[in-house]
């Protein structure tokens, strides 16, 4: 027993001695101004390009890249009164919240971006905040949609933290109004997909917004192939729908199963699904009466020009049509460019500003004016698909 | 009764494809006692095979899936000879690192130069669904369920019948004595690789079918259910491997069922560890004589 | 005991020396905030990697469940520090996910240490998974988003002093009575029983010890990441750690040590290289698997005695 006192008073001495050393770490504050360009605009993508979320992720890539393609090839980026290219700085962060962190103050530091672009994550771009905001440099997040990401913990708006996309109570509720309203489904079941903040946040904010019954609440993974066992538990639920929030991947899945097990109520999702290959992994036959809430789709070239363009210019490169992702991420780098435009300068504060005060800016995915809580507002739509192919298209207030 | 019947079939055919799985694992564990976790990762790249045969080349099905499962069975070999080969010899959880860095590689690999885009698998069969008594099957999931049986007997065959199957349970006895009489280790443990690698092949291009979307990280979550699946049937034995991936197929369904669906993979292990410490072997496992 | 204190001593002052070459680093603005985040990682990861080398290297049980106790002292920490905004708080959440942490290590390892090997890392496995997904479900800890906007509770200053402490604990029990009962229990379970050594008892010890130092670890890597998602403690998480211990040399501390910073480092550098940095990484695991099977220092330990020791052998070759 003695070794045992005679550690444990050792262990304490230590630790009091480290306490102390602690104490004694010099802090260092210093108030950053932000970054500044140099002869080019260095724009960082801070991005899922391998992991779990990698098929998202270079998605988005190859849409910041088009649009950068597409900036540089006209001259660039008007500051003040000279033009200057675009540098895009590529770090892949693994779809690790860690290296998301990592990544976010290499950019700022190293490579001394004045925006970033990324994360597609709502944690990985959580975990870089604190990174970005001690740098003073902007993010724009094409795809991160929890509710409090633009938000400190106190609800003021996180300075430096933007995102192109709809947050999730916006999305879930709106899809809750137009099943209640348009589809007049008095009985839904719900399908989530439960290992993002995406599938969870859009039906909790469903969920608070919907009238009806909620028959049956049921969750999947990503990367979950095999749905059959819940539908068929569905089945007999006697439900007029289904709120299947969750990406194309596992969307199409459901979908071409539950067809194939004879349940034909509409299934209705979010703008994770609006991608071409919802339809192929569905099969179009099973691709009917299906519904999501998108800002973004093929179709919407239809009516917004610069989506037309858009999309034409995705094809050509890229040999298939353009999903909502990449349409998002090539918004969220025109935003930064319409914000240093409109500020007249590209250091890294000012480009913040500037996307704050951003409105009226017309992109892909709708006319977009940022809100205080930097959460971009544009029109949503609900597409109806049939036989695989947008079909209708619906607006919902 | 129609629903648990539908949903009788919906475990069934889910297990079969981890039975698929775990028969490669069950096999290379049992003669070389290895966790081979890049397996699953060969079940990836039969599906991608399929998947360019099939597009590129037109094949028809039955051929697609002869070619997946002999391309694999020659991954597997090459990655026997390159990355577990040299490590034969010492610890075995170096080899299981090993085997983590050729999973890692094979994902990230084909991720790389392929994108991680999830992609449609040709429809090689149409889908015809057939009605029993209010119970539907369509064929793919007849086409799974005996192809599955018709392997899993023939790989049993091969195991009990063949020469090569009595090295390959000589060596996993004994791999010194195996070598006293005769065997050569080096092809029968090849031989092995090459066996499970080509269940994995035709694993990877019948659920390419099956659920019509592939992409290069499918391998990882079923990779890891088949692990247990062959652990709980006992790891090196052949009809528990096939017991444990049905048995599991079947817990799965019957989770979501009953409605825990947030819940399904927590059972299955849970089930996992209760079985382990009520049988610490398995359901089929020899039980080893501890030796004073 | 005397010559004990010297090298003690010699200890101490190689820490207290790291410490102010990184302070005096972070001062004069070598260190950034980038080099920062690398350093902390690194630092956690030892305290990760040390707790699992305990379990794996000395006591010979084979777990796979590390990232399972890491998710709860995360999550411990990023709970109370929602209210509690003080290091106070932080300090107290650590002593609660340690807790909590014992407590499931006590719960998974009673009835599952008596498997053996491989038997063991999955039900291990399977353990930390359950503990995944139950946090992935519940609501006290968000779900699957997670938390975020965890107070920055710790710097860099407070992992380093927290991994010194764990690594001179760890390394004590080590080297006490109670940890050559531990490893004797590795060496050869039966001769250990025969001698009167209570085996259960030890590896149970050796694996809620682990579990607590992984339960600090996710702690540090919640309150200085700033945010936590069950994904975070996944199975790959688990093996991420396990690669450093193995990679390191099972049953060397050192090796873990040198093991975390080689990692870390790649892990870093590769950052410059995109999307083929996973590629990378994962030859150079195979390689150095192929090259280095036992781990980059086997089972060497770096240690002040040689050195002392050789001093003496000169003074008496002088005398």
């Amino acid at each position: 027993m003695k070794t045992w006192q005679k550690m444990t008073i050792r262990i304490a001495a230590l630790s009091i001695a480290a306490v102390a050393m602690a104490g004694c770490s010099t802090a260092k504050n210093n108030g950053s101004q932000g970054n500044n360009p140099g002869k080019t605009v260095k724009i960082g993508v801070n991005m899922e390009l391998s992991g779990s979320a990698a098929g998202y992720g270079q998605q988005q890539k190859q849409g910041i890249q088009l649009a950068v393609n597409k900036i540089n090839r006209s001259g660039g980026i008007k500051v003040g009164k000279s033009k200057k290219k675009i540098q895009l700085v590529i770090r892949d962060n693994k779809t690790s919240n860690t290296t998301a962190a990592s990544v976010a103050a290499q950019l700022v530091n190293n490579d001394k971006v004045v925006a970033v672009v990324g994360p597609a994550a709502t944690n990985a771009g959580t975990a870089s905040i604190p990174n970005m905001t001690k740098a003073a440099v902007p993010s724009v997040s094409p795809s991160a949609t929890d509710p409090d990401y633009t938000l400190q913990k106190n609800g003021d708006v996180q300075k430096y933290i933007f995102r192109a996309c709809f947050q999730n109570n916006f999305q879930g509720s709106s899809a809750a109004k137009f099943m209640t309203n348009t589809l007049k489904a008095k009985r839904v079941a719900v399908l989530t997909d439960n290992s993002s903040d995406y599938g969870t946040g859009l039906t909790k904010a469903f969920k608070k917004t919907y009238t009806g019954t909620v028959a049956s609440s049921q969750t999947f993974q990503e990367g979950d192939k095999d749905f059959n066992a819940i539908l068929t538990a569905l089945k007999h639920k006697k439900i007029d729908a289904i709120y299947a929030p969750g990406y194309y991947s596992e969307l199409g899945l459901i979908i071409k199963q539950a067809r194939q097990a004879g349940i034909n109520v509409p299934i209705v999702g979010s703008d994770g699904m609006a991608d071409a290959k919802l339809t192929k992994i569905a099969g179009k036959a099973s691709a009917n009466n299906v519904y999501y809430t998108t800002p973004f789709s093929t179709k919407s070239g239809d009516t917004n020009a610069i989506a037309a363009s858009f999309l034409k210019d995705f094809k050509a490169k890229y040999h298939t049509t353009a999903p909502t992702f990449s349409a998002l991420a090539y918004d969220s780098v025109y935003m930064v460019k319409a914000a240093i435009e409109n500020e007249g300068s590209a250091n890294s504060v000012k480009i913040t500003d500037g996307l704050a005060k951003l409105k009226n800016f017309k992109g892909v995915t709708g006319t977009i004016t940022m809100n205080q809580h930097h959460n971009p507002e544009k029109s949503m739509i609900v597409e109806q698909l049939t036989k695989g192919e947008v079909q209708r298209t619906y607006n919902v207030k | 009764m129609q629903t648990i019947g539908q949903q009788l079939i919906n475990g069934l055919s889910l297990g079969s494809i981890y039975a698929l799985l775990a028969l490669g694992y069950t096999m290379v564990y049992g003669i070389i006692k290895l966790i081979n976790f890049a397996h699953g990762d060969i079940y990836m790249l039969g599906a991608f095979w399929g998947y360019f045969v099939i597009n590129k080349l037109h094949f028809n099905f039955l051929f697609a899936m002869l070619s997946a499962m002999l391309f694999c069975a020659l991954v597997g070999v090459i990655i026997e000879y390159f990355a577990y080969r040299p490590l034969r010899k010492s610890p075995r959880i170096t080899a299981l690192i090993t085997a983590i860095g050729v999973s890692f590689l094979l994902e990230n690999g084909m991720t790389y130069f392929f994108t991680a885009n999830t992609r449609n698998f040709p429809q090689a069969i149409q889908t015809v669904t057939y009605h029993l008594g209010g119970i539907q099957i369509s064929n793919i999931q007849l086409l799974i369920l005996g192809t599955a049986c018709l392997l899993m007997l023939l790989l049993e065959l091969i195991i009990k019948r063949t020469k090569m199957g009595k090295a390959m349970r000589a060596v996993s006895v004994d791999p010194e004595a195996a070598q006293l009489v005769g065997i050569n280790i080096n092809h029968t443990i090849s031989f092995t690789f090459a066996l499970g690698s080509a269940m994995a092949g035709a694993a990877g291009v019948l659920i390419g079918l099956y659920y019509n979307s592939i992409d290069p990280l499918m391998g990882m979550t079923p990779g890891i259910k088949a692990f247990v699946a062959a652990v709980i049937g006992g790891i090196g034995s052949v009809p528990g491997a096939s017991l444990g991936g049905f048995l599991i197929g079947l817990l799965e369904t019957a989770v979501q069922a009953v409605g825990l669906s947030a819940y399904k993979d927590a059972v299955v292990y849970f089930v996992l560890i209760v079985i382990l410490l009520v049988l610490p072997a398995g359901i089929f496992g020899k039980k080893t004589k501890e030796k004073v | 005991m005397k010559a004990n204190l010297k090298y003690n001593a010699a200890w101490l002052g190689v820490m207290v020396l790291g410490f102010v070459v990184i302070d005096a680093c972070e001062f004069l603005g070598i260190i950034n905030s980038f080099i920062e985040n690398m350093l902390v990682t690194i630092g956690i990861n030892i305290i990760l990697a040390t707790g699992l080398n305990l379990i794996i290297g000395f006591s010979g049980q084979f777990s796979l469940g590390h990232a399972g106790f890491m998710a709860i002292g995360a999550y411990a920490t990023g709970i109370i520090t929602q209210t509690l905004v003080t290091p106070i708080g932080f300090y107290l959440s650590v002593v609660v996910g340690i807790g909590i942490a014992i407590i499931a290590a006590l719960i998974v390892g009673i009835p599952t240490l008596r498997l053996r090997g491989d038997y063991l890392a999955i039900a291990t496995m399977g353990a930390a998974e359950i503990i995944r997904i139950l946090i992935n479900n519940l609501k006290i800890t968000n779900g699957a988003a997670g938390l975020f906007n965890i107070p920055p509770l710790v710097t860099w200053a407070t992992v380093y002093v927290f991994m010194c402490i764990t690594t001179i604990v760890t390394v004590n029990f080590i080297h006490s009575r109670s940890g050559r009962a531990v490893m004797s229990v590795r060496e050869d379970e039966i001769a250990a029983e025969s001698m009167g050594i209570n085996t259960t008892r030890w590896k149970l010890a050796a694996f809620v010890f682990g579990a607590s130092t992984a339960a600090i670890g996710g702690s540090l890597h919640a309150a200085y990441i700033q945010t936590i998602a069950p994904g975070d403690f996944n199975i790959m998480a688990s093996i991420a750690i396990l690669i450093i211990v193995v990679l390191g040399g099972v049953g060397s501390i050192t090796g873990t040590f040198i093991a975390a910073i080689v990692l870390g480092t790649l892990d870093t550098v590769l950052q410059n290289f995109g999307t083929l940095r996973m590629i990378i990484y994962s030859l150079a695991l195979i390689l150095i698997m192929i090259f280095k099977p036992s781990g980059l220092l086997g089972t060497w330990e770096f240690s002040f005695k040689p050195l002392g020791s050789r001093q003496r052998k000169e003074q008496s070759v002088h005398e």
